[in-house]
């Protein structure tokens, strides 16, 4: 159950508020980070790489912020009931987000390696397009947050599928490279790499989407989330490639 | 093997000690208590919460009959103590006192010594056949009260010279010393002080082992600490009735939601 009237403690109203504004702003920050080390790696990009590495200090003082808010709005006004809940998605969306910040920042250190590298034939535009799905994942989260809405969320677990199956490709093609030509596993490993963190990204907008059911709904999600990385039983044999 | 306890305590809590079945009650031609239906459980704490004039105490007071003491308040409905119809004719309203104790807003102890105020009701409803049996009576009762300590060197003197923390612990010690099944608390802590307060809780979730409680309280933490059941009130009728839990992290109704959260309805 949800309710939007309001507090007979005004003040309560603007804390929640408030700590609910981080988040988005949060958000924001993390799909530009995501939008800007996607093209940066597709575009051999230093200098917007080098942005992406100073931009997670922002997100990292703001997850900061949520915690420390989150703990007083705990102390002093003992929120139940989905207040309470409110308190508990802040707080998990906030690691959530800084931890797609961190893989955003991971992969623009690894173009700041991958562009001294003769480029892997279509692996950025594949990873870009990747990078734009969970980016999308992510604002879908978002939004369905903002507006409690399970039907959005839901959907954006169903999409994380996709963003599975794009890893796996990636997954494969990396390994035909790597096998035609030696000299390709430094630059293909950085990417799978860079592949598995945006598939990583993609699970933590998963993740969102649950505490938005589990806030509006005061239940978890009940079937188990689909699941489409197969790659941990992939064999490594040339014959299944 | 098996911890016995343990297992006996996780029956107990699943018993029904009073169950209400549609329960109406009336002040001349106020209607204070609309058809309410609940199953109070054994060793267990329940907590009725709910806004000022819902009805708490009202319904409270149905349980062990002091409503019959108000001479313009009717009750209607069922109360079942251990599947006994508590309202027959047959039954003796100062017996179901006995079974059915009460601890008042105000602690209240009789102008008397603090041993007086205790071996009051086992003498007048006669469990001891000696002076050592009260004694013992006494002593049993303090501590299940968790005021021995403070008060065994000074039983003769009154207990109205108490502070106000252990006054009320006095008067649960006085309570429970006529072996009661129930004990019936309405805001039992709403004088006392945020340590007396905390004293009061810890003592109430010791009784649990022995007693089912039933207490009516203003502050939702308090409720969400010591009760493992919570009833929500409204306007005369039983809105919502769950684990403690349940109540505090996902209510059901929304007038329960918007009462614990602080929200105007
Ligand atoms: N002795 C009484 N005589 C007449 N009306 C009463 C009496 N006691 C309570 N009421 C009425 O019954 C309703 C419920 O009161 P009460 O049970 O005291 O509520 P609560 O304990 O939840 O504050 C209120 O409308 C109150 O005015
Ligand atoms: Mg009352």
């Amino acid at each position: 159950m949800h309710n939007d009237s309001k507090h007979i403690a005004s003040a309560f109203d603007r804390d929640l508020e408030a700590i609910q504004a981080m988040i988005m702003k949060m958000g924001g920050l993390v799909e530009v980070a995501i939008k800007d080390a996607a093209q940066a790696l597709e575009e051999r990009d230093v200098e917007l790489s080098e942005k992406v590495r100073l931009s997670d200090k922002a997100i990292d003082q703001l997850e900061e912020s949520v915690n420390e808010e989150a703990a007083r709005l705990i102390a002093l006004r003992s929120p139940t009931a989905s207040d309470l809940r409110t308190v508990l998605t802040v707080m998990k969306i906030s690691t959530n987000l800084e931890r797609c910040g961190d893989y955003a920042k991971n992969l623009a250190k690894r173009t700041g390696v991958l562009v001294n590298m003769s480029p892997i034939e279509g692996a950025a535009p594949s990873i870009r397009r990747m990078a734009r799905e969970v980016e999308e994942m992510l604002r879908l989260a978002l939004d369905a947050y903002i507006q409690r809405d399970t039907g959005l969320a839901n959907e954006v677990r169903h999409r994380d599928l996709d963003v599975d199956q794009m890893y796996n490709a990636l997954f494969r093609e990396f390994l035909t490279y790597m096998m035609e030509d030696p000299r390709n596993i430094t630059a293909c490993m950085h990417l799978h790499f860079i592949a598995k963190n945006i598939e990583r990204m993609g699970d933590h907008a998963t993740s969102i989407a649950e505490q938005v059911i589990y806030l509006t709904t005061g239940e978890m999600p009940e079937d188990a989330r689909p699941k489409g990385d197969v790659t941990s039983q992939t064999a490594l044999g040339a014959e299944d490639l | 093997m098996n911890d016995m306890r343990i297992v006996r305590k996780d029956v107990d809590m699943n018993d029904t000690k009073i169950s209400a079945k549609k329960v109406q009650v009336f002040y001349g031609d106020t209607h204070a208590i609309k058809d309410v239906d609940v199953e109070i459980k054994d060793k267990t704490v329940t907590a009725f919460i709910g806004p000022s004039g819902c009805g708490k105490s009202t319904f409270l007071r149905c349980l062990n009959r002091m409503n019959d003491t108000i001479d313009i308040c009717r009750v209607e409905g069922n109360i079942l103590l251990d599947g006994e119809d508590i309202y027959d004719k047959r039954v003796d309203p100062v017996q179901l006192r006995a079974k059915v104790g009460m601890v008042f807003q105000r602690p209240n102890p009789f102008p008397k010594s603090i041993y007086d105020n205790i071996a009051y009701g086992p003498r007048i409803h006669g469990l001891a056949k000696n002076k050592a049996d009260l004694d013992e009576i006494v002593e049993k009762a303090l501590r299940r009260g968790a005021i021995w300590d403070e008060v065994k060197d000074r039983l003769d003197a009154p207990g109205t010279g108490l502070s106000g923390g252990q006054q009320q612990r006095l008067c649960i010690a006085r309570a429970v010393a006529t072996e009661p099944e129930v004990l019936l608390m309405d805001e039992p802590c709403s004088a006392l002080d945020p340590i007396a307060t905390l004293q009061v809780e810890e003592l109430i979730d010791e009784l649990r082992e022995n007693f089912s409680v039933v207490i009516v309280t203003h502050s939702m933490q308090q409720a969400a600490r010591v009760s493992q059941k919570t009833a929500f009130f409204h306007l005369g009728n039983l809105v919502e009735y769950g684990d403690t839990e349940q109540i505090f992290t996902n209510p059901q109704d929304e007038r329960t939601e918007s009462y614990i959260t602080g929200r105007i309805g």
